[in-house]
């Protein structure tokens, strides 16, 4: 289908769930884990973009996702500190707004991580991105205006926006950016852009010899992979209202950023949104059932078995099943 | 100023000691990634895999965690050798891309640490032995035991590894798998025999570097993040394959470390091991000594 | 500096840490020749060519392409200049079918000169063109794990051919091949230099190269030590010397 056709298509699936969810679901448990799943989309599709479609892997989810959190923190504050310090009153920021400054926040970070791909390749560049993460965690901690290792709260606002709970002003927002990331992320699959990524991805040195301009394609790829992470980091402080280190930098953002692609698949726009609905929802069905440790030995596992047995991935089982039936 | 230099001169101190274990818990890596060209960033849950060990065999039968260390490097040589078959079964031979193999690894190290937390908890854990606690005073400066006596043994191992590797044939036959497989296959030494013991031996270190941690410091299963920077740079910066090279590295984030913590506190530690990482990685990756 | 010369390196050197690779190399190629490169093995041919193509960096010498310094541009900026290299072993885009391989050069080379610019449509049909050249039409939509050795040489010089170049380096293009299939890549080569092309070929079967050339050049660790027509050079005392020893 044409690429503006899916956009059409997409958009559309996105409003009708969101009038059959407003219509039917009124038990708000479903808004707090649908949040969490539909987060996943984003990080998912997002760490694609680099990881899949471009073959650099990052580990440093964390990082990028994080710094989109205390920009909002942040912002959130902001009123605040400047009418203590300057004595001017500025209404509150808005989300949205909060949303994109996230985006260009952590999407500056993507562009730096980008310049460190040029030195280092495969292996190297995954521990820079998980050494990025330590460093910028470091600095947040030691950072009081955000509450350092203590952490914030952030109160939620009383009303939405729109009608209805906070949380489901919320999970709006989450559906609005899941239907961004995935768009962008078909759009490139179909473009020269794409080819671009993949050749990276094959053969960087040839891509290159080729005329690709690996440096400009992988910062491209580094910085829109990174903002659509902080994009998806910055209603976080609303959702928990306790924002600290320790949870925002959870270990899981970046087990689970990698696993669900490698679990759904990496070749297509489609893998990771699989990944991300399948695991995402064993996970939020395992923390109220058993313990919530246990849910992440299940990702860790899964990421493991599916890694050696299909390394392509859900979609690329599929694939398998189709070619087999087609022969 | 006397007391700023005093202070100085023991944070160098600690900080050789601390570069000296740190030896013994990059020692593994520089053979698995530096000489094999296997990226185990699951190393740390190996490491912390025998600091437990110890934790449990020092509460279970009060054995020194030393001597644990030292008598578990079977079993760890095992575990080994059948990571190393898994991960040749399931990617090396097949030629797989490089992310199949780091999310393999990182699934493992992830795998570990999780199951830890399940059976031992998020509490600190320590062992009882009686060289923690004492010190060895010379004038202003202060050797504490438990970290004098793992840098001592741990810089034993490193020297053994390298008569080892640089005297027995299949030492010899790791440096030379590194170099050039099929040269080795062309010698009738068959290269993945040789992969999986070196690969073995590499797990065997954790085993011994395991029990000098939890020696140094309380442990619980969220450090072995921290040590992925710490081990990687220390690999890198000594030139990948050079063990005195990475005894340098290791000093010399040791000493870093020391006096970053002694002087702006130890919550800026995790960066300095990271940030050297960075600045290794992109201004010398032929590492200090060269390849 | 001869009017016609495409290629002017001068005094180009390149060294690994303590390891001289090349020492001093002067070398001119001038437009339509056809240029044999030899050497033992590990006497800087790859490296040669590695540095002229901006794959490495060399760290003295300077190296005039029609006319302009190639100092500071890397890779991907001169193999738009025109300037094309294959791989020894080849590299081809595993995941892609050969179209698409064959594709990437034309939407970022050709497509990226100004002016060029190609219609989707004409870009596909420019594929299967150079695809038919090189007799791989028949297996434009599969992968290269599909395709022999002879025929991953052949997709590996149709990329290089798919940039439009003026130079072309092709790098070991032969080695282990039968002496048919050394005949099809000679005349496919022989096509290109045909069509304007100027190729450099480096190789160790020296039949091929004392067939193919109009001009050897030989180097011998690192040092160029002759330069002139083939059966000249290889009557060179010193190049019988690195060959056959003393």
């Amino acid at each position: 289908m044409r690429n503006g056709a899916f956009w059409v298509v997409i958009v559309a699936v996105g409003l009708g769930f969101l009038v059959l969810t407003r219509a039917f679901l009124t038990n708000e448990y479903f808004y707090f884990a649908g949040y969490v799943v539909l987060q996943y989309i984003v990080l998912s599709t997002a760490w694609n973009i680099l990881g899949g479609y471009t073959g650099y892997t990052n580990f440093g989810t964390a990082a990028f996702f994080a710094l989109g959190a205390y920009s909002a923190a942040v912002l959130h504050k902001l009123p605040a500190l400047m009418q203590t310090t300057f004595g001017w009153t500025i209404p509150p920021v808005p989300l949205p707004v909060m949303i994109v400054v996230g985006g260009i926040v952590s999407g500056i970070v993507g562009l730096g991580t980008g310049y460190l791909s040029l030195r280092l390749r495969g292996v190297f560049f995954a521990i820079a991105t998980l050494a990025l993460s330590i460093v910028v965690q470091t600095l947040i901690v030691n950072w009081d205006f955000v509450g350092g290792s203590r952490g914030t709260y952030i109160i939620r606002p009383a009303l939405a926006p729109i009608s209805g709970s906070y949380i489901q002003y919320l999970f709006t927002l989450m559906t609005a950016l899941s239907v961004l990331a995935v768009g962008i992320a078909r759009t490139i699959e179909r473009s020269r852009l794409g080819l671009g990524f993949a050749a990276i991805r094959d053969d960087e040195l040839a891509a290159e010899a080729s005329g690709v301009p690996t440096l400009r394609l992988k910062l491209i790829s580094t910085t829109l992979s990174g903002a659509l992470m902080g994009m998806a980091g910055a209603p976080l402080p609303y959702y928990v209202t306790y924002l600290d280190p320790a949870s925002s930098f959870n270990l899981a953002y970046a087990v689970n950023s990698v696993a669900m692609p490698v679990i759904g698949g990496m070749t297509s726009w489609i893998g990771p949104v699989i990944g991300a609905i399948l695991l995402g929802t064993i996970q939020q069905l395992a923390t109220v059932t058993i313990s919530s440790a246990l849910n992440l030995l299940i990702v860790g596992v899964l990421l493991i078995f599916f890694v050696i047995i299909a390394p392509n991935g859900i979609v690329g089982l599929v694939r398998g099943w189709q070619q087999r039936s087609d022969a | 100023m006397a007391i700023q230099s005093g202070l100085l001169l023991n944070a160098i101190i600690a900080g050789i000691l601390l570069g000296g274990f740190y030896a013994a818990v990059s020692v593994g890596v520089t053979i698995s990634f530096g000489m094999l060209d296997i990226a185990n960033i699951s190393q740390p849950a190996f490491i912390l895999l025998g600091c437990y060990a110890a934790y449990v065999m020092n509460g279970w039968i009060g054995l020194d965690p030393i001597v644990t260390g030292i008598l578990m490097t079977p079993a760890f040589f095992v575990l080994g050798m059948a990571v190393y078959r898994l991960y040749y079964y399931a990617f090396e031979r097949r030629g797989e891309q490089a992310i199949q193999g780091l999310a393999f690894f990182f699934g493992l190290l992830f795998v570990g640490e999780v199951s830890l937390v399940l059976i031992f908890g998020v509490d600190y854990r320590f062992v009882a032995a009686s060289y923690i606690g004492p010190s060895i005073h010379m004038g202003i400066v202060e050797l504490p035991l438990r970290m004098l006596l793992p840098c001592v043994f741990s810089l034993i191992m490193v020297g053994l590894l390298q008569l080892y590797l640089s005297g027995s044939f299949i030492g010899r036959a790791i440096l030379a798998v590194s170099q050039d497989g099929l040269a080795l296959q062309l010698m009738a030494a068959s290269p993945i025999k040789i992969k999986q013991i070196a690969f073995g031996i590499s797990i065997a270190t954790c085993s011994v570097a395991g029990s000098f941690l939890i020696i140094i410091q309380p442990v619980e299963p969220s450090i072995g993040r921290d040590y992925i920077g710490r081990i990687f740079a220390i690999c890198v910066l000594g030139g990948m394959t050079s063990l005195p090279g990475m005894v340098v590295a290791a000093m010399l984030l040791g000493v870093f470390e020391s006096i970053t913590a002694t002087f702006y506190g130890p919550s800026w530690a995790p960066a300095v091991s990271f940030g050297f990482l960075l600045i290794a990685l992109s201004v010398r990756p032929a590492g200090l000594m060269g390849r | 500096m001869p009017e016609d010369a495409l290629l002017q390196v001068t005094g180009l050197g390149k060294r690994f840490g303590g390891f001289v690779a090349l020492d001093n190399i002067d070398l001119t190629i001038a437009k339509g020749e056809r240029l044999g490169l030899i050497g033992p093995n590990g006497s800087g041919k790859s490296t040669l060519v590695n540095c002229l193509t901006g794959t490495l960096h060399n760290e003295t010498g300077t190296v005039i392409f029609k006319g302009k310094s190639l100092a500071g541009l890397i890779a991907h900026e001169r193999t738009r200049l025109g300037l094309a290299r294959s791989f020894q072993l080849p590299k081809p885009f595993h995941s892609m079918n050969l179209l698409d391989n064959i594709r990437i050069p034309l939407l970022y080379t050709v497509n990226a000169r100004p002016g060029h610019h190609l219609s989707d449509a004409a870009i596909t049909a420019r594929c299967e063109e150079l695809l038919t050249h090189v007799n791989l039409a028949g297996k434009a939509l599969q992968r290269p794990r599909d395709l022999t050795q002879v025929e991953m040489r052949k997709l590996e010089l149709a990329r290089a051919v798919a940039t439009q170049p003026t130079l072309l380096f092709a790098d070991e293009a032969m080695a282990g091949l039968s002496r048919s299939e050394i005949e099809e890549i000679l005349a496919v080569l022989m096509r290109l230099n045909e069509q304007g092309i100027t190729i450099v070929l480096i190789e160790h079967i020296m039949s091929a190269v004392m067939s193919f050339s109009t001009r050897l050049v030989v180097l011998v660790a690192g040092h160029k030590i002759a330069d002139g027509p083939p059966q000249e050079a290889i009557r060179n005392p010193e190049v019988e010397k690195a060959y056959l020893g003393e």
